[in-house]
């Protein structure tokens, strides 16, 4: 039985994928409760998917994948933020124009005839192929966030509970936005990695909605999202090891069913009540 | 702050909290409020009156900081503390009455501090002030309309604002939680705090220090008794307001907004 669990990390392959679950887990639990109850998430999957360009144009350049996801993000943020002034369409509409033109725009790039092989990593992510360094500049993004959020804290919570007073209790909203978004990029960056650039958004969004369900304050709300996301992500890599499916695709997979199982368990605990 | 705060200044003494001088704000450069000129001293209530849409709103919108003087001059001697409308909070926001209350100590602290014991026994206080200490731990939206309001106000104390607003407090409210508001109003004023309150109740103005009347434009400002005449009501609240036959005189009576007959 022990070796059923213990079989999977006995490879140094599987055993940075553990590591990098770690990550993205406090990553996504943690800015994903912000994520939620800013109701950010339609900005995470436009920030993932707008970068994609400069991830496809990253590998063909062969520079690490985090720089070009990095001007990816900064590129697309400055598109939408761009769209979004369009007058007589609509913010979410222009958004959606931007995001497809430049989500196809990778494609067009990734389709051409000499792209490495692997592409398809940037799509679904390569959890598994995660390198040292990988790790280590996930880890220190991954700190910096915890480390921002834990000092704005009060801020963003002044700002998400009432917008209109925050600044006559010396919150910006200006600046919790700025600050939030600004997190949410890292967390994509982290995030694209392991999970690519369609299922970044499942570590994002999904556990953080699943322990929404599960807690009435924020701090325990975090804590449950943050193990919620680990133990999915494990649970996808052992799935991953013995189906012999996408790991990726399983993480993400797992964390969805993770916010189903706890929205049932909401509806029978509502149902009894 | 202990349960009994002495007064910050004698009511009615020294410099004004507020003064605004031919005031005019609004949203782009044409103005949607002109012409407000009244002082908010220490330990006055005023009632600021207006039909919806007259710039109650507005103003107090200003006197946030939100929105920069079009024309005018408009002085603050301290930042003032809001106790808005919990219907645009998010009632589904996980946190207690206690986090609200410790939303007071944002401003007081360094940014990269956290509340601790000194901030955590303050919030109690300001709870306890408001009589809602034993509910501290309850989430802010299961409390009842006039227990938020309340909450909220307790956040204005833990901030130790001197200049309290209220938009609208009292909508929605039944008469037990209105009531006790309105005591808490007058403990906040007595304590030497200046408060703004708006209100579309005319017989409760009467009770408070000053009426300001707002119309999109200021209407009349004074001590109630010598200001709300027929003439100030009726360019406050235009044909929204009819006179009705009363024992020894008339009653003037505020039609709700859905009763005019629109002309736009």
């Amino acid at each position: 039985m022990l070796d059923v669990l213990t079989e999977p990390f006995s490879a140094g392959i599987m055993q940075r994928a553990l590591l990098e679950i770690l990550i993205l887990g406090a990553v996504g639990g943690a800015l994903g409760c912000w994520i939620v109850l800013s109701e950010l998430s339609y900005g995470a999957e436009s920030l993932a998917h707008g970068m994609f360009p400069g991830l496809v144009v990253a590998a063909l350049a062969g520079v690490p994948l985090l720089l070009g996801g990095a001007v990816g993000i900064l590129v697309a943020a400055l598109a939408v933020a761009l769209a979004g002034r369009i007058p007589g369409i609509g913010r979410d509409n222009s958004v959606a124009v931007v995001v497809t033109t430049l989500f196809g725009l990778g494609a067009l790039l990734a389709l051409s005839p000499d792209v490495p092989p692997g592409i398809q990593g940037l799509l679904f992510g390569d959890i598994l192929g995660t390198t040292e360094g990988d790790l280590i500049a996930g880890a220190a993004l991954a700190a910096g966030l915890l480390v921002a959020l834990r000092l704005m804290h009060w801020r963003l919570l002044a700002v998400g509970f009432d917008r209109s007073s925050a600044r006559a209790v010396g919150a910006s909203p200006l600046v919790a936005d700025a600050v939030l978004l600004t997190l949410l990029a890292v967390a994509v960056l982290v995030a694209v990695q392991g999970l690519g650039n369609l299922l970044v958004v499942a570590v994002l969004v999904a556990p953080a909605a699943a322990a929404r369900l599960l807690c009435r304050r924020l701090l325990p709300m975090m804590v449950a999202a943050v193990a919620i996301a680990v133990a999915a992500g494990i649970a996808g890599l052992y799935l991953s090891y013995y189906a012999k499916v996408a790991a990726g695709a399983s993480v993400a997979g797992l964390m969805v069913a993770a916010y189903l199982l706890a929205r049932l368990g909401a509806l029978v605990a509502s149902a009894r009540a | 702050m202990s349960d009994a705060s002495p007064p910050i200044a004698p009511p009615g003494a020294g410099a004004a909290l507020v003064t605004a001088a031919d005031l005019a704000v609004g949203y782009s450069a044409a103005p949607v409020l002109t012409g407000v000129s009244f002082a908010l001293h220490a330990g006055e209530r005023i009632g600021v009156l207006g039909p919806n849409g007259g710039g109650k709103t507005t103003l107090f919108r200003a006197l946030l900081d939100e929105l920069r003087p079009l024309a005018g001059e408009l002085r603050l001697a301290v930042r003032a503390g809001t106790v808005p409308q919990t219907e645009r909070s998010r009632l589904d926001f996980p946190v207690s009455a206690l986090d609200v209350a410790l939303m007071g100590t944002i401003a007081g602290r360094p940014w990269w501090r956290r509340p601790g014991r000194a901030e955590r026994a303050a919030a109690h206080a300001a709870l306890r002030r408001v009589g809602l200490d034993a509910l501290a731990e309850r989430s802010f939206g299961e409390l009842s309309g006039g227990q938020r309001q309340r909450v909220l106000v307790a956040r204005a104390l833990v901030q130790d604002a001197r200049i309290v607003l209220l938009d609208e407090p009292f909508t929605g409210l039944d008469n037990v939680s209105a009531q006790r508001l309105e005591q808490l109003l007058d403990e906040l004023a007595a304590e030497g705090r200046g408060v703004l309150i708006a209100t579309h109740d005319v017989d409760q103005a009467r009770a408070w220090d000053q009426v300001l009347c707002l119309n999109r434009r200021q209407v009349a400002f004074g001590p109630p008794a010598q200001t709300l005449t027929l003439d100030v009501l009726a360019a406050t609240y235009g044909r929204s307001i009819v006179t009705l036959p009363q024992d020894g005189g008339e009653r003037l009576a505020i039609l709700p907004p859905h009763h005019h007959d629109h002309d736009h």
